[in-house]
């Protein structure tokens, strides 16, 4: 385990980096965080002088595609160092050691740096059958989760799997998967939401925390302002296209070569937040509106029950199965015209044939004429006793 | 019952089947809460229309993206509309605790008043053809008020927060409409699901409009007090002068 009073800018220099390239990172990150060049400074000093911050690595039920994008980290001086800023002490997924011993770190980390260490999350418990569905070591994994979670300053979520449930939670959500932030209590829970986040926004988020020692401020979910406070559609470079109202409207056409907005092809660009159309992906190379390809919202909650992914409107599903807003409304408002014109109809006939027995003489008696003919019922004394 | 037909009527165009009674007519409506009425109408027509072209937009134009605004002018007569609506609605509610006691009857409902319930189960059976004539009503019919709290009032109450948290999300969430209304993401965190219910919403006040406009014309007609002209005079004019 790292030394406890070892700082990062002591990690970096041992690793060769030198002083130049150290304050061009903190630059850089300062930038990121979107905090200008005057904290570049502090960013230094900070990471001059803070302690590394123990980091456990949790994998519940996930894929391992936030760890395949953290490690992909764009920029190599992000990657060499974030990976030497935080002190990773247990990651089963991509840590040498193993058995017993590896596992015996986390409690070692639990009583030496408690209150202290972050508690990194991917993936999210399955709670049914006494969480029998995930369990990574032998043991369920909510158990390890929340045990390592009433210790930690704070846990991150990574992913979508963590923060909102994910394909596991999909529809009918068999292993009753469930996002940490509902099975972790008294712990304050950061949301990057993505499937996967994207790396530079998971660094950020890192290098933010080990920078000033808080949390990023939240948004309303618990994911981090300076990263999800905006949608994919408010950046979009498309966006002028959906102002004009130029859309792709099949895969093949004209508008999709001309790169036109891809909202009728079941984009959800409007409707998700992240910094996609940004920070892009792939050291800034595209993202999937880029390559022509809408965005299925992979950072929304219950994203897998949102669709179809390529139209506009979802499906109502499980209430009407493979049917959107339009079709129920649709149906709904054809078959109340069809009820108003049938009852209409009635009351003509009825109208008429009242008439014809005699009572309608005069319209200004209007419609106190045909009493008693109602079909089978006695409206004697009913109607003339209340008032 | 006396005549009072006044002078100078044109008698001539009176026949001798046409029969005259005694009306009596009752201010009803004042005049802000029918201005109020005829405006929403027209602006719940403008959002029906622009809303159901914003989940599926017209067909593309050709051209450079700089020559045309046609998503942008669709939305933006929707945003206006909405806020026409919206600040309408405040008027409307402001009017309920000046205007006199029918303008009250939208935002009540007499859930435990037993003799409600018998009027509106009274009302149902003439709407089903089990009674041969409805009762008179200075306001509202028991049937009515019904759907006009459930469906309309608060039909109006989840379209306006929906949609001002939609746009809210546009205007960015420090602010002061996401203050207003972000709650509405605490109920459904992906705002995909904010728009599906809004346009379900949309489709419910279209049923409650055609549902309202044949009732108005149909007990026009049919029942014992006139409906339209109510609310262009304000006047509730009955068609006898018979206890219910």
């Amino acid at each position: 385990m790292a030394s406890r009073t070892e700082t990062f800018y002591d990690v970096m220099r041992r690793q060769g980096i030198s002083r130049r390239s150290f304050l061009k990172f903190c630059g850089l990150t300062s930038a990121a965080l979107g905090l200008g060049p005057a904290w570049a400074p502090k960013v230094a000093e900070a990471l001059e002088t803070q302690p590394r911050i123990p980091v456990i690595w949790l994998h519940g039920l996930e894929c391992t595609c936030c760890t395949e994008s953290f490690i992909r980290s764009a920029h190599p001086l992000v990657k060499d160092v974030v990976l030497s800023m935080i002190s990773l002490d247990y990651d089963d997924t991509i840590m040498a050691a193993a058995g017993h011993q590896a596992e015996a770190i986390l409690d070692e980390v639990r009583e030496t740096h408690r209150g202290e260490y972050i508690l990194a999350v991917e993936g999210n418990p399955p709670l049914k059958d006494g969480g029998v569905y995930c369990l990574p070591g032998g043991r369920p994994f909510k158990d390890t989760l929340t045990t390592m979670a009433a210790d930690a300053k704070a846990v991150i979520a990574w992913g979508s799997c963590a923060s909102w449930g994910c394909v596991q939670a999909a529809h009918p959500n068999p292993t009753q998967a469930t996002p940490v932030h509902e099975v972790v209590t008294g712990t304050p829970v950061i949301k990057v939401p993505g499937c996967p986040p994207i790396a530079e926004v998971m660094t950020g988020v890192l290098s933010y925390m080990v920078t000033f020692g808080t949390l990023p401020e939240l948004d309303r979910h618990g994911r981090p302002k300076m990263f999800y406070s905006q949608r994919i559609h408010d950046k979009c470079y498309r966006r002028p296209h959906f102002d004009a109202g130029q859309f792709v409207e099949r895969w093949d056409d004209e508008g999709a070569r001309k790169g036109y907005c891809l909202y009728k092809m079941g984009c959800k660009g409007p409707t998700t937040y992240n910094a996609c159309s940004t920070v892009r992906w792939n050291d800034g190379v595209s993202f999937p509106i880029q390559s022509g390809h809408g965005c299925l919202g992979c950072s929304e909650k219950d994203f897998w029950d949102k669709g179809p992914f390529y139209e506009r409107l979802t499906t109502l599903d499980p209430l009407f199965v493979e049917a959107d807003a339009d079709t129920v409304g649709g149906t709904a408002a054809l078959v109340a015209g069809g009820a108003i014109a049938a009852h209409a109809g009635v009351s003509i006939a009825r109208r008429t044939a009242q008439r014809r027995n005699g009572n309608g003489t005069g319209n200004g008696t209007g419609t106190g004429t045909g009493k008693g003919q109602g079909p089978g019922h006695s409206d004697t004394g009913d109607s003339a006793t209340r008032g | 019952m006396s005549m009072h037909i006044g002078t100078g009527i044109h008698a001539a165009d009176a026949t001798a089947g046409d029969a005259s009674v005694d009306r009596t007519s009752i201010y009803v409506y004042e005049a802000p809460l029918r201005v109020w009425h005829w405006v929403n109408a027209l602006t719940l027509t403008v959002l029906a229309v622009t809303g159901y072209l914003i989940a599926s937009p017209l067909p593309s134009v050709p051209g450079e993206a700089s020559e045309s605004f046609v998503m942008g002018t669709v939305r933006f007569i929707h945003f206006a509309a909405g806020y026409v609506l919206a600040v309408g609605w405040l008027g409307r509610i402001y009017w309920a605790f000046v205007g006199n006691h029918h303008a009250r009857q939208l935002f009540t409902f007499p859930f435990w008043r037993r003799s409600y319930w018998r009027g509106v189960i009274w009302e149902a059976n003439w709407y089903a053809f089990r009674r041969a004539e409805p009762k008179k009503y200075v306001g509202h019919n028991p049937l009515a008020q019904f759907v006009m709290f459930w469906v309309f009032m608060l039909g109006m109450v989840f379209m306006i927060a929906t949609g001002f948290a939609l746009y809210a999300e546009g205007e960015g969430t420090d602010s002061l409409l996401y203050a207003l209304f972000g709650w509405v993401f605490a109920v459904f965190p992906n705002s995909q699901s904010v728009h599906t219910w809004h346009h379900l919403g949309m489709w419910a006040l279209v049923i409650y409009s055609m549902t309202h406009i044949y009732a108005v014309v149909r007990e026009d007609i049919l029942s014992r007090q006139s409906m339209i002209s109510t609310m262009i005079s304000g006047e509730r004019m009955f068609k006898d002068n018979r206890d219910d």
